[in-house]
């Protein structure tokens, strides 16, 4: 259990990296767990289809936010069809806890992933892949 | 603790055969009773034995198996009856649960006496299952719904009750929050609301399983309850009501049972509560239930509330001294029952329960079943530990200590 809260969550918790809002996103969208109210939005700049900046706002618990902050840390300088092409595995590995037995939990660590997902989707005018849906 | 001792809860926790394992390598502690609580071994057995011994469709079948069903599941009844002091056990409708009884009352009385204009009084601390059945009657006629305040301590603020009940043809009430562990004034309550013409509806969920409730000595006209909160298995529920009211209401689900004769363009309905229990009721766990009933009943109700209010009240102290915490509800025992809940400083309700997890603690985080009441506290969720009669005072002190040691990790 505390390999879930090990430091770097609580670094990321504790001093979010990216917090905050941009003036004028090109893409900004907000979504929420309602099982346990977690609720995450994430800005994006976006030149020529790559991510030139980017910022969150959230509140929830520690893993929720923490993957958020961890995520947000890795967009700069990516493209948008690199995002498509993101997965849910990639998230876990960024996070480095073991969740893959916790189907409840996993839904706090992959809510920043669907809020930049469906975001990133309704900005290209897609339809998002069946594995956005189930995040 | 003296009365502790009294009650001699290690006899007790004999009883419940899921207490003695770990979880994540400590002994469990389970805080969660409130959302349902664990089952003694007689009534564990009890269902088995049903289904090795007994099991047969109920008011059916000419032949013993079915005799014997029918007059153990009646007897079921009966102890129900005599459980809440109901004047016959006719009174008792067996449902699925709390939820469902609820939800019989506003779709059956809700539809023959609530018309557009009417008034149904509710309270701003009462779990969804007392409140969207409201919300969905009131759209359907028309009716307005008020709410009954709470004060700072999260107890009802009853000034005012007398101004609301003008108009009001129904006052629906939990008699024991499910978050904040308030105990409510029902017959005081009780007397008011009769007074200006309007009919209660107790939601007994919290209170049925840890107090003695006497639906005549209070006075009220429903009383809702499920099983699984009070050492019974799920799936098995009480709707309670007078004789006279259940007996004028229309049904509520069709089907087999509920009928006297059934011609291809029309029906006649059978006698409450047959009436009010279309299809195959839940045969064997309502059995579970009366055994549940005995169980309890042999221990006493007194002894159980008193235990639960000396273990709170220890709970109220000992955790009072963790920093960072704060609690929610009354902060001293008058009227006040075995569920707290609380905020850490710093830490996500979802976190303080996955670190209490982690030492074996089971307690619950999120809103309960209880938005408006958490947007009213102006927190998004809480995490409660709840109590019953199987609970120990270290139980409570790990619980303090998990909490101690997630604020610092936090801090």
């Amino acid at each position: 259990m505390d390999d879930m809260y090990r430091e770097l969550i609580l670094e990321h918790y504790k001093h979010p990296h990216n917090a905050g809002t941009l003036d004028a996103p090109d893409i900004s969208h907000e979504e929420s767990n309602p099982l346990c109210g977690d609720r995450i939005r994430i800005d994006l700049s976006v030149e020529n289809d790559i991510i030139t900046d980017v910022r969150f706002q959230g509140r929830g618990c520690a893993i929720s936010q923490a993957s958020a902050s961890l995520l947000t840390d890795e967009l700069v300088g990516k493209s948008l069809h690199a995002i498509q092409a993101f997965t849910k595995d990639d998230l876990l590995d960024l996070i480095g806890i073991p969740l893959d037995k916790n189907p409840v939990r996993i839904k706090c660590a992959l809510l920043s992933l669907k809020t930049l997902k469906t975001g990133v989707y309704s900005y290209l005018g897609a339809q998002p892949e069946a594995e956005t849906e189930d995040l | 603790m003296q009365t502790l001792s009294q009650f001699d809860i290690l006899a007790i926790r004999r009883e419940f055969p899921i207490l003695h394992q770990e979880s994540r390598g400590k002994t469990l502690a389970f805080l969660d009773s409130g959302a349902s609580s664990q089952k003694p071994r007689r009534v564990i057995d009890s269902l088995e034995t049903y289904y090795r011994t007994t099991n047969a469709n109920v008011h059916r079948g000419v032949y013993k198996l079915s005799e014997e069903a029918t007059f153990a599941f009646e007897r079921a009844r009966g102890k129900v009856a005599r459980f809440v002091n109901a004047r016959s056990q006719r009174e008792v409708v067996f449902v699925r649960n709390t939820t469902e009884a609820i939800n019989l009352v506003a779709y059956s009385w809700g539809s023959a006496n609530i018309t557009a204009g009417d008034t149904i009084l509710l309270s701003v601390m009462e779990h969804h299952s007392n409140l969207v059945p409201w919300q969905l009657l009131a759209q359907r006629t028309g009716a307005k719904l008020e709410y009954l305040d709470i004060d700072g301590d999260g107890r009802l603020v009853l000034d005012d009750l007398d101004t609301k009940l003008q108009g009001a043809k129904l006052v629906a009430l939990t008699q024991q929050s499910n978050v904040l562990g308030t105990i409510n004034p029902i017959a005081e309550i009780t007397a008011r609301a009769h007074a200006a013409g309007a009919l209660v509806l107790v939601d007994g969920a919290q209170s049925v399983p840890h107090m003695p409730v006497d639906v005549q000595a209070l006075d009220i006209d429903f009383l809702a309850f499920s099983g699984h909160k009070m050492c019974a298995p799920t799936g098995i529920g009480v709707l309670w009501g007078r004789r006279a009211l259940l007996d004028a209401m229309p049904p509520f689900l069709g089907g087999g049972s509920m009928i006297r004769t059934v011609e291809l363009h029309t029906v006649t309905f059978a006698d409450v509560p047959a009436r009010f229990e279309a299809g195959t009721p839940a045969i064997g766990e309502a059995i579970a239930l009366g055994e549940a009933i005995d169980y309890l009943a042999e221990i006493g109700m007194d002894r159980i509330h008193a235990h639960e209010v000396e273990l709170t009240g220890y709970a109220l102290d000992r955790l009072s001294g963790v920093p960072g915490l704060h609690m929610y509800g009354p902060p001293d025992m008058a009227n006040r029952g075995g569920a707290i809940s609380f905020t850490l400083e710093g830490v996500h309700p979802h976190d303080v329960a996955a670190l209490l997890d982690g030492d074996g603690i089971a307690v619950r985080a999120g809103h309960h079943c209880c938005q408006p009441l958490h947007t009213l506290l102006d927190v998004p969720a809480t995490t409660r530990a709840s109590f019953y009669l199987y609970t120990l005072p270290e139980e409570i002190d790990r619980l303090a200590v998990g909490l101690e040691k997630a604020y610092t990790m936090f801090a």
